[in-house]
């Protein structure tokens, strides 16, 4: 199975004044081919960059890619979705043998979308959607919540407990510009800007890169000693249609089904080490717990409340900070729940090191849409 | 650790790759269905000729280009349900205008890779949904610094790369008329054309300038349309059909964003692409072992620019093929057997249905009154995109 | 049901319904109007940065790669084609050469334009062979536009200058 052998980032910061946006994706790729030892010259057969157009602001994005990945006049590509899905694709293209070694790219320049909420509106239904209300778009997520909520008595201590915890996990990872030390009571005095989600409860935007050298089998023995495994990948999309969406993350747990089959795990709660999912509301972060099959969904609110997600728990879940700490990175989101779960297998965590094996990374691809992605990784 | 890495793709494919249906709605310049309704039309149409049902289809691709056109952001996410995408893996992939042969490649690997076994693959397009012209969503292609202040309008980089490719080969415009007149005829026999008829080259000559030495009648219109395409692995293939068509060799290649610094006179993009998909297919002379082509034809100079970057014509040359007739429907070598965009229609990545699905269909026997009048085993399709960058080729063959 | 079948033709019918630009204006179909107000703000970053105060002074800034030799134009921090950062900055002439050129009759939104637009591709002097940037020309008649002429920056007057492309009004030929 292929394999991720280097990887690169830069980031993660709320704005990022001094550097464009291929200066980001510069420094990244040149890290993460620094720690595979390659050149992307000679080496790489393959560039996938994951980009939306109106996150960017241009029409036809991967114009703009291949200069600073390396790819000139190479086999370069966009797959419009997040980061997990061109690592999809990259195991693809490894598998069916048109690559050995592959790259995955994906960034977030948030900072330069200066009218993000209409950007979400942009991509709403235009007939039975756009026209609804002026509203910012956010209120489609606290529908969500409202609902289920409601559906599974999740409590709103319980959401407040998944913010304190991702924020705490965040003062511990150095590229987290979001971390803070809060307690259950201060989180549930934040303000409800969409009832029943409060301020507090929404990731902030920031900025970053990530860039990830992914190889076939064999290459990935040659070059490296601590590969880290792609033991499965899965994606899955329920509907455009938002009022037909199972609003239960029915695309979480699908592509984990299709990732855990492909790694062979039957038991995900016992057998998973580490996760990383996406909380980029966190009332999400319990939904996706559940979704993944890593507790029940009539458990997981006492779990929670009980530490058992936290990081020196049975199960950490977003050790580096969830998105709540690291921030919404857009399309890289995927990339850097997987970027914190391979540092995590390689030992390469420092203070938050966990003790791990197999872990698995989860994203959605917000809203108004109702997919997502899920890898698993191993050593 | 240091090593030395030996290069050479081996192509281990999981399991190969057939073609067993192919579907597209007609071109027109609007459509009163939305873009998933269009979606729906194409799969539809492709299914029936593969035999197939919508449960039978384990994953799907879609291809679409600019969002702008649409008028949606992530549009991928708004077409998935008319694509037949609900509740199953679906993914979208985009490269400019080299998406109507991306998808389909994007839908090779998702089968050889041995994750599926039927693939749907689905292009779309709505360009009639901007106003006031198609052409206003090109103006956010465009380098912000450098280009978007001087106005530039998409004919512009095409008209640049026209002039320089008839300088450098010495080649006159009535020579590169002949290509347009060939295509619009070509697509009198196609039912989902949009601008099929008779012309002759003094009319190309004498119709509206736009930028010189480009004119109206040698420019693709923009179009509304959806193609579909269906790959399965053998097993399947063996049990719905005698004659599936393999995908045999795929290719793609992205030249640098900075294209004032390149000569535009040869698309080298395409040639590295096609050097992929040939080696891929085992194809050492493409002139002799390509029996039909279907190069991308928005403007009627990039046919022959084209050919020239697929291998099909020595540089320079291939407005000597068309003189001589070889390169139509009864010749040695039928390019653009389908009228192309020039004759069909130009909306962006559904373009599929005249490149990819009329390999298919070609190499199939079933393109009717287009089916050219040799025998056919393999076939070429290529499209093109972005800023003169983006080279995607597909090699398919009727015989394993 | 596929099997065996040949006599068929495909694709065996077009579906779509096809419209006129009257049915939009005037309305004759149901249809759903949106503006939507998108603004993006690009960080200009390092080399675009410098390159823009550069023009703002009237001068046209290059960088060079030490490995392939070139001296690339536009800049940038990186040679794509070595993959390494560059190792200098260097000033190139505002004089150039058309590589090849179009006389433009419509707008960006494809209307007509009262007066064709000279656009060309300069490969700017001082700079490796090749490093063209677009631009428009102007004081010449479209007839005497020749691939191979040589031209000169316009520029605005210093007050007007604002560190944009357009600092650079149009290239107008050579004398001599």
């Amino acid at each position: 199975m292929p394999a991720i052998v280097g990887v690169g980032y830069s980031g993660f910061n709320a704005n990022t004044p001094d550097l464009s946006w291929k200066e980001i994706m510069y420094e990244a790729a040149v890290r993460a081919y620094e720690d595979a030892g390659i050149d992307p010259r000679k080496d790489v057969d393959s560039f996938i960059t994951c980009a939306e157009d109106f996150y960017e602001g241009f029409a036809i994005f991967d114009e703009f890619v291949p200069d600073q990945l390396g790819a000139v006049l190479k086999p370069t590509c966009t797959v419009c979705a997040d980061f997990l899905y061109g690592l999809a694709t990259a195991y693809m293209q490894i598998e069916s043998g048109l690559a050995e070694i592959a790259v995955v790219e994906a960034h977030s320049k948030a900072s330069d979308i200066k009218t993000f909420g209409e950007v979400i509106r942009h991509a709403m239904d235009p007939i039975w959607l756009k026209g609804v209300t002026n509203a910012h778009p956010y209120y489609l997520a606290a529908l969500e919540m409202s609902y289920y909520m409601n559906k599974y008595c999740i409590t709103q201590e319980a959401i407040a407990e998944v913010v304190v915890k991702n924020k705490r996990n965040a003062l511990l990872n150095d590229s987290a510009p979001y971390g803070a030390k809060l307690t259950v009571e201060y989180a549930l005095k934040s303000p409800f800007v969409f009832y029943p989600m409060r301020k507090i409860e929404i990731a902030e935007r920031a900025d970053g890169a990530i860039v990830f050298v992914v190889a076939s089998d064999e290459m990935a023995r040659k070059i490296t000693d601590s590969p880290v495994w792609i033991k499965g990948v899965g994606w899955w999309s329920e509907t455009s249609n938002y009022d037909t969406m199972s609003f239960e993350a029915r695309y979480a747990y699908k592509s984990a089904k299709m990732a855990y089959r492909m790694a062979g795990i039957e038991n995900p709660s016992k057998e998973i080490d580490i996760a990383e999912v996406d909380d980029r509301f966190a009332f999400k972060e319990i939904q996706h717990i559940v979704a993944l099959q890593l507790a029940g969904k009539y458990d997981v609110c006492d779990l929670m409340s009980e530490g058992y997600f936290a990081r020196n728990g049975s199960l950490p879940v977003n050790v580096s900070g969830g998105n709540l700490g690291v921030g919404n990175l857009l399309e890289a989101t995927g990339g850097q729940k997987a970027l914190e779960i391979v540092i995590q297998l390689r030992g390469e965590a420092g203070r938050r090191q966990v003790d791990c094996e197999i872990g698995v990374a989860q994203a959605w691809r917000y809203i108004p849409t109702a997919s997502g992605a899920v890898a698993v990784f191993g050593v | 650790m240091e090593v030395e890495i030996v290069k050479g793709l081996k192509f281990h494919k999981k399991q190969d790759v057939a073609i067993v249906g192919a579907g597209m709605t007609t071109f027109k310049r609007r459509l009163l269905e939305t873009g998933k309704e269009l979606s729906y039309f194409a799969v539809k149409q492709a299914l029936e000729e593969a035999g197939l049902d919508i449960k039978d289809i384990e994953m799907v691709v879609m291809g679409s280009a600019p969002d702008a056109f649409d008028g949606t952001a992530l549009k991928g996410e708004y077409l998935l349900d008319g694509a037949g995408g609900s509740d199953r893996p679906y993914l979208r992939v985009f490269v400019g205008g080299g998406t109507g042969v991306f998808a389909p490649i994007a839908g090779y690997w998702h089968v050889a890779s041995g994750l599926a076994d039927v693939c749907l693959v689905v292009c779309e397009e709505k360009m009639s949904c901007c106003h006031p012209h198609p052409q206003s969503a090109f103006k956010y292609i465009w380098d912000p610094i450098l280009d978007r202040p001087l106005k530039p309008n998409l004919i512009w980089i095409f008209a640049l790369e026209m002039r320089r490719y008839m300088h450098v080969n010495n080649i006159r415009h009535e020579d590169i008329a002949l290509v347009s007149v060939k295509n619009k005829a070509n697509a009198l026999d196609h039912p989902c054309a949009q601008v099929a008829e008779k012309i002759t080259v003094e009319d190309v000559l004498n119709s509206e300038p736009m930028a010189l030495p480009v004119r109206r009648l040698d420019v693709s219109p923009p179009s509304d349309g959806a193609a579909a395409l269906i790959m399965v692995a053998p097993h399947i293939a063996r049990q719905l059909t005698d004659e599936p068509v393999w995908v045999t060799g795929v290719g793609w290649a992205l030249d640098t964003t900075h294209w004032t610094n390149r000569d535009l006179y040869f698309p080298r993009y395409v040639a590295e692409a096609a050097k992929m998909a040939y080696r891929m297919a085992h194809i050492t002379d493409p002139r002799k072992q390509i029996d039909v082509a279907e190069p991308y034809d928005p403007f009627d100079y990039k046919e022959l620019h084209h050919m020239e970057g697929l291998g099909l014509a020595k540089k320079g040359e291939a407005p000597i093929l068309t003189r001589e007739g070889v390169t139509a429907r009864d010749g040695d070598l039928p390019v653009c057997p389908s009228g192309g965009l020039l004759g069909v229609g130009n909306p962006i990545a559904a373009t599929m249905g005249v490149k990819a699905c009329e390999i298919y269909w070609q190499l199939a026997y079933r393109a009717g009154k287009r089916q050219v009048a040799k025998e056919v085993t393999t076939g070429v399709c290529q499209a093109w995109g972005d800023l003169m960058q983006v080279g995607t080729v597909m090699v398919m063959s009727n015989k394993r | 049901m596929a099997v065996g079948r040949k006599k068929i033709s495909c694709p065996p019918y077009a579906e779509g319904t096809a419209l006129s630009e009257k049915d939009i204006s005037e309305r004759r179909v149901t249809l759903f109007e949106d503006h939507p107000n998108l603004v993006y703000s690009w960080t200009a970053g390092q080399a675009m940065s410098r390159f823009l105060n550069e023009l703002k002074n009237g001068k046209l800034i290059a960088t060079k790669c030490e490995k392939c030799g070139r001296i690339i134009f536009p800049p940038r921090i990186y040679c794509e084609l070595c993959y390494k950062p560059i190792d200098g900055w260097v000033y190139v002439k505002d004089t150039g050469t058309v590589q090849t050129f179009s006389i433009s009759y419509i707008d960006p939104d494809a209307r007509p334009l009262e007066k064709p637009v000279i656009v060309a591709v300069i490969a700017v002097d001082g700079a490796s062979p090749n490093m063209g940037i677009m631009h428009v020309l102007g004081e010449v008649e479209p007839e005497k536009v020749y691939i191979g002429m040589r031209v000169k920056a316009v520029w605005k007057p210093e007050n007007e200058r604002e560190g944009a492309i357009t600092d650079i009004k149009y290239w107008k030929p050579l004398e001599g």
